[in-house]
């Protein structure tokens, strides 16, 4: 069984909710991500999501754009992530997921790429410009191997959010709002909405994480009340990563971790 | 390849987006498949190609360029001289027009040199739509006239500060505002790239080019022996070509070498890229060992683009088409020899189409017939060609 669905039964029968926190490897450098990774497993994370950088991020906001831009400008390359991911993986054993785009993937073939990946200690995918109708040879290459976390939008229809949970492996990725990535708008009926029909349509098959634009834990709180089995928090990290001295990060990260925990008890 | 049902040439194109553009993706190709061949649509669409936009152009015998060089006769396909400046409007007002049929409000697109962000400005001011263009800020200061003809013409320019800020990162942008607004817009792609059904579509919008080219040299009784057009996303290539796909005509497709192939400062996808995924189809792009997209360079602005048409890629692939390149040097060579020669300014994009004709020209027989397209007319890059005379002039 793979470490994130052990993770959610674990929650489960703990009365918890998943909190997925998302940092960019190598922002600003390689100490941060470290130290901020050790704050992210002391406050309390369920999961931890790696971003990769990518010349090209369309599904990204200017925050995580600008964190991609950084990482890549210090050096970030895919032999420099995979040996951070072993360096985590010798500290804790936390579900890792890899979030970055396909062409990364593709280049060096889905094949030979996950199988690094997943010796490194990476235990799924996430890939915002993989659309289930292109994914044929990238679910074969990580069939058994690792998750592959698709993701569906508020304006995905009933017919296509049951053939994406179809091919979904660890949990299903809810995009909250129309958007990139770390664009605030406020909770929007029609997410509460988008949430309560994919439950519905998943019939508790998967558990469905939500993101995009959450950063508080007053919005955790409302995507967990709303039914939400995850929620993911990625730009208010990175903002935070960024105004933080490097001696103070692991406690400022932890602390925020712990507050966006909180809401995820029931 | 006619209509390619799941959106691929070959293993090239596909759909590579977010989940929130799907639906909107399968709202175009599904109105696009309606409307294509619907009497009504295709006559309102010929009634402003003919009327407003000045079609068909004409095929223009270069006898002075071709007399100079003593080899082939060397036609110009005149897209230049289309209202706008260049073939950009063909695209545009059957995309406009497809999305006022769609009812859709809000308009948006990319430019590079500033000749698709014009024509979409156009297009939507003659068809009652507003529109909104987002542009790299590299190409808002070389190509500045431009951006004050989008200003006069009501539309809205969005300079791009992010990556190399050029067409790259304006398709990035205009796909941001797209996923955000995706309710209501529409997306108006100016070239025969991104996720299926746009490269097919923008290539049958550019398809007047090829076919009025077919019949008008039936009429004067010659055959193409070649015919030559300018790459950068390849649009104005892809609607030349298409049509002639059938035919015996050798056909070739002339990037943007920029400083020369082994500089890094070009913009020759086919020549020297490799098979990857960016916005949205699956192509050969211009990246570095990891997949990483890599900045490119070239003299015109157009032709700017890490990545090329799906088609072309294919085409490629079967050598159904060449694919040459040409340097700056050549370029401005080409742009001067076709001013002096023919009182033609040519744009930069298609003075590279006119610098691989005159070197099939010189090799050509004179009963060979050579039919290049000109895709824009120049006005809008004298002041990039006086810049780069005033550094590289010698003497």
């Amino acid at each position: 069984m793979s470490r994130i669905k052990e993770k959610f039964i674990e929650l489960e029968a703990k009365n918890q909710k998943a909190l997925i926190s998302y940092i960019m490897v190598g922002f600003p450098n390689e100490k941060a991500t470290i130290t901020a990774v050790r704050g992210l497993v002391k406050g309390g994370a369920d999961i931890i999501e790696l971003g990769f950088p990518f010349s090209d991020p369309i599904a990204d906001g200017p925050v995580i754009q600008n964190a991609s831009t950084i990482s890549l400008k210090n050096g970030t390359n895919i032999s420099k992530f995979f040996s951070i991911v072993k360096k985590i993986r010798k500290e804790t054993d936390i579900p890792l997921v890899l979030m970055t785009y396909t062409n990364i993937l593709y280049h060096m073939g889905y094949g030979k790429f996950i199988s690094q990946a997943k010796k490194a200690g990476i235990d799924g995918f996430i890939l915002p410009d993989m659309s289930f109708e292109e994914s044929k040879e990238y679910l074969q290459a990580a069939k058994s191997n690792a998750d592959t976390i698709f993701l569906i939008s508020p304006n995905t229809n009933k017919n296509r959010i049951q053939k994406i949970a179809k091919v979904s492996t660890g949990f299903l990725y809810l995009v909250a709002v129309y958007g990139t990535t770390g664009v605030k708008t406020g909770i929007k009926n029609y997410t509460i909405k988008a949430i309560k029909n994919v439950k519905k349509q998943t019939k508790g098959k998967i558990p469905v994480g939500v993101g995009f634009g959450i950063s508080t834990p007053s919005d955790v709180k409302k995507y967990i009340k709303a039914g939400a089995d995850a929620v993911i928090v990625g730009s208010a990290y990175l903002k935070l990563i960024e105004k933080t001295p490097q001696n103070k990060l692991e406690s400022k990260i932890a602390s925020f971790t712990k507050s966006l925990k909180k809401q995820t008890i029931l | 390849m006619r209509y390619p049902k799941n959106g691929r040439f070959g293993e090239f194109g596909g759909k590579y987006i977010p989940e929130t553009l799907v639906p909107a993706i399968e709202e175009l190709e599904e109105n696009y498949l309606k409307f294509k061949d619907d009497k009504s649509f295709k006559k309102e669409l010929d009634y402003y190609l003919k009327v407003y936009a000045g079609r068909p152009t004409p095929l223009y015998y270069a006898k002075n360029l071709s007399e100079k060089i003593g080899g082939a006769r060397i036609y110009l396909k005149r897209e230049d001289l289309l209202h706008g400046g260049a073939h950009k409007i063909n695209n545009t007002l059957g995309q406009a027009l497809l999305a006022k049929k769609m009812k859709k409000k809000r308009i948006i697109a990319e430019t590079g040199a500033g000749q698709h962000g014009v024509a979409t400005a156009m297009a939507c001011a003659a068809l009652g739509m507003k529109a909104e263009v987002y542009m790299g800020y590299k190409d808002t200061i070389r190509q500045k006239l431009n951006v004050f003809r989008m200003d006069l013409l009501g539309c809205k320019v969005y300079p791009v500060y992010s990556g190399s800020k050029t067409l790259k990162d304006a398709i990035n942008e205009a796909i941001r505002d797209w996923i955000t607004n995706v309710e209501t817009t529409y997306y108006l792609l100016g070239s025969a790239v991104g996720p299926h059904p746009y490269p097919v579509m923008v290539r049958d919008f550019q398809s007047v080019i090829g076919n009025e080219i077919i019949s008008q040299m039936k009429k004067i009784n010659k055959t193409s022996d070649y015919v030559i057009a300018c790459v950068g996303g390849g649009s104005n290539a892809i609607g030349t070509f298409y049509p002639l796909v059938d035919s015996n005509s050798e056909m070739i497709g002339v990037e943007a070498a920029g400083k020369g192939l082994k500089s890094k400062l070009h913009s020759a996808t086919l020549s020297a890229g490799t098979k990857g995924v960016l916005h949205g189809m699956m192509t050969y792009l211009l990246q570095d060992k990891e997949g990483q997209i890599t900045e490119t360079h070239s003299i015109s602005a157009g032709l700017d683009y890490p990545g090329v048409g799906p088609e072309h890629a294919y085409y490629k692939d079967t050598k159904r088409i060449k694919y040459h390149s040409a340097t700056d040097a050549e370029v401005v060579d080409a742009f001067l020899t076709l001013t002096r020669e023919e009182g033609i300014i040519p744009a930069l994009e298609s003075a590279h189409a006119i610098a691989e004709a005159i070197k099939v020209a010189r090799k050509g027989k004179k009963s060979e017939s050579i039919v290049v397209t000109l895709s824009g007319r120049g006005d809008k890059d004298v002041e990039e060609v006086q810049k780069y005379l005033k550094r590289n002039v010698k003497n």
